[in-house]
């Protein structure tokens, strides 16, 4: 700071000095965050040997695709949990967007008597969370007959994303101008053909956040799944991952493992890298309102 | 056709009613009537099988002697003091230090959110196979560089399998905690600290006088969400500790489970639930408190 070298070359020094110790320090955390996802996958392709004798290198002389060959004889095999997963993460998101969309829309556009206790209503399943009436809902489903079924399982997940959804899509329902619609209706345009060729629109980045919470969230769900599914062959990728931790005759194919693992988070990480903007903004939507 | 008062946003108002139908209908099977059947299960002994039976409170009766019941609740009253806590001195950190123009501020903001989008079924079994003994990358490492000779057992006793959670919960949801308290310290405008500057403000009175009271709301939406979460925290303690060592690492959901699904004791398991909802509300109505009287609102 003192000195007689003159000011601008000495702030400048500084500043490369800051700049320097900014990517330092930030690729340090960089490895914290991201080396477990990179280990996980890099032992994924290890033969067992290697992968027992020396887990934290990150390439092996062997590329070996056994691991997630074995995974194929763990119950049903990896490919069943997987297309149950894909199923109900598909099924909550399109029954999500179903229903929250045409709500957001009425919550936003319509104003009738009692509008504002259903709103608290919706709003107060995002306080009281699902794990404090799990054991009525197992009676619900078990009534309707959609306990241990993958269709119950999406009816619970869908209650449970309709929160944060139907607040997501008023808030993108509320952004459409009003003149625009006005407009529309002069010219003679139908209720679902505002709703379709002006709101949609303008409220598809909003859809698109609805959808990605949906997918992650029920693709990643992991109580629910554990008490309502009982059958083999209905599990979801988490349930299956915790029977292969939890071992056979106290074994742990640590192996078969981290194939589940890979195979159940890189579909999130790879969802999440392309729609990140959509992802950050429903945070956010939390956040500033 | 029927016209309302003008400066109705539309003239039909009950169709909004129609759209919000089916959602509504969602709400009241699978929550509302869930929600009342909570409380009214409470009041029985409900095996899964067989006959119910009316039983008043003594379900509560005994919930107060229970002491693995108060154990639970303890320890997961502690767990979420701790893993707020250290949520909270990773994420700020990490948030003040990624707010910067640059573009390489904004590659290293998703590499350290990616975590976030693992599930916690994935995240607990991989850290599961990280800290295990035997070809675990951390004992390889800790080996390797000489710190220890025999590969440690952080389960087997509490405060290590304590510490060895936190740190995988902190990896996990570091980079979502982060995010929201970006959006508080973005919301400031630069007009107010340049201004604090000129007035001879330093780096911590800035930060302490005007940072830290405009991102009020952020702030404490990071809090509630936290402690929200932790107190519900189950996959991680079912899955790493499996409650262990000697069931000091069961959650209060976790006992709910094992009342309801192990046990298979619905009506005690719905007292359980009424009482971890009862301390949730009442966490939320103080949330709402703290938003509530906001000082610098005039």
């Amino acid at each position: 700071m003192s000195g007689p070298s003159p000011r601008s070359n000495d702030a400048s020094a500084g500043e490369r000095l800051g700049q320097w110790l900014f990517l330092i320090v930030s690729l340090l955390l960089a490895i914290f965050f991201v080396m477990p996802i990179v280990w996980s996958v890099a032992n994924s392709f290890k033969p067992a040997a290697e992968a027992l004798a020396n887990p934290a290198a990150l390439f092996s002389k062997a590329f070996s695709l056994e691991n997630y060959r074995r995974l194929e004889h763990v119950g049903a095999g990896w490919y069943v949990y997987a297309g149950n997963s894909v199923m109900i993460a598909i099924g909550t998101v399109v029954l999500t967007v179903l229903v929250a969309v045409p709500a957001g829309y009425g919550f936003s556009k319509f104003r009738f008597p009692g509008q504002s206790l259903l709103f608290v209503l919706i709003m107060a399943t995002m306080m009281i969370p699902f794990q404090s009436i799990l054991t009525p809902l197992f009676l619900i489903l078990t009534f309707l007959g959609l306990q241990n079924n993958l269709v119950g399982l999406v009816l619970i997940y869908v209650t449970f994303q309709l929160p944060f959804s139907v607040f997501m899509m008023r808030n993108a329902f509320d952004a459409v101008p009003r003149a625009l619609i006005e407009a529309a209706r002069i010219d003679g345009a139908s209720q679902i053909t505002i709703l379709r060729r002006i709101m949609l629109p303008i409220a598809l980045p909003g859809v698109a956040t609805v959808a990605l919470f949906a997918f992650l969230n029920s693709w990643n769900e992991f109580l629910a799944a554990l008490i309502f599914l009982s059958d083999q062959n209905k599990f979801t990728l988490p349930i299956m991952l915790v029977n292969v931790s939890s071992g056979l005759y106290g074994i742990i194919d640590w192996g078969a493992l981290q194939a589940g693992i890979v195979v159940t988070m890189i579909p999130c990480i790879i969802l999440f890298l392309l729609l990140q903007r959509y992802y950050v903004r429903g945070l956010t939507a939390g956040a500033v309102k | 056709m029927k016209r309302t008062v003008s400066g109705d946003p539309e003239p039909k108002g009950w169709l909004g009613l129609a759209f919000i139908l089916p959602g509504f209908l969602f709400i009241l099977v699978l929550f509302l009537i869930p929600l009342a059947m909570t409380i009214w299960m409470s009041f029985y002994n409900w095996p899964l099988l067989g006959r119910r039976k009316f039983i008043g409170l003594e379900n509560y009766v005994e919930l107060l002697g229970d002491t693995q019941l108060w154990n639970s609740l303890g320890f997961t009253m502690l767990y979420t003091v701790l893993v707020t806590a250290a949520i909270f001195a990773v994420a700020f950190p990490l948030a003040l230090f990624v707010d910067k123009p640059l573009r390489s501020a904004g590659f290293f903001r998703t590499i350290y959110f990616m975590p976030v989008v693992i599930g916690f079924g994935a995240a607990s079994t991989l850290w599961m196979w990280l800290l295990n003994p035997d070809s675990g990358v951390f004992a390889q490492i800790l080996r390797g560089i000489g710190l220890i000779s025999s590969a440690p057992r952080p389960l087997e006793s509490f405060w290590p399998a304590m510490a060895v959670i936190i740190l995988m919960v902190v990896w996990k949801t570091a980079g979502f905690t982060m995010v929201i308290l970006l959006t508080g310290l973005q919301s400031i405008s630069n007009d107010v600290i340049e201004a604090a500057k000129i007035d001879g403000a330093g780096v911590f009175a800035r930060f302490r006088r005007i940072t830290l009271p405009l991102m009020r709301n952020s702030l404490v939406l990071a809090l509630v969400l936290n402690v929200t979460s932790s107190m519900l925290a189950f996959d991680q303690f079912f899955i790493i500790t499996q409650g262990g060592p000697e069931n000091s690492t069961i959650s209060a959901v976790f006992s709910i489970y094992l009342a309801s699904f192990s046990s298979y004791r619905l009506g005690y398991g719905s007292a359980l639930s009424f009482v971890l909802l009862v301390v949730l509300v009442a966490i939320s109505a103080i949330q709402f408190v703290l938003l509530r009287d906001r000082p610098e609102e005039s």
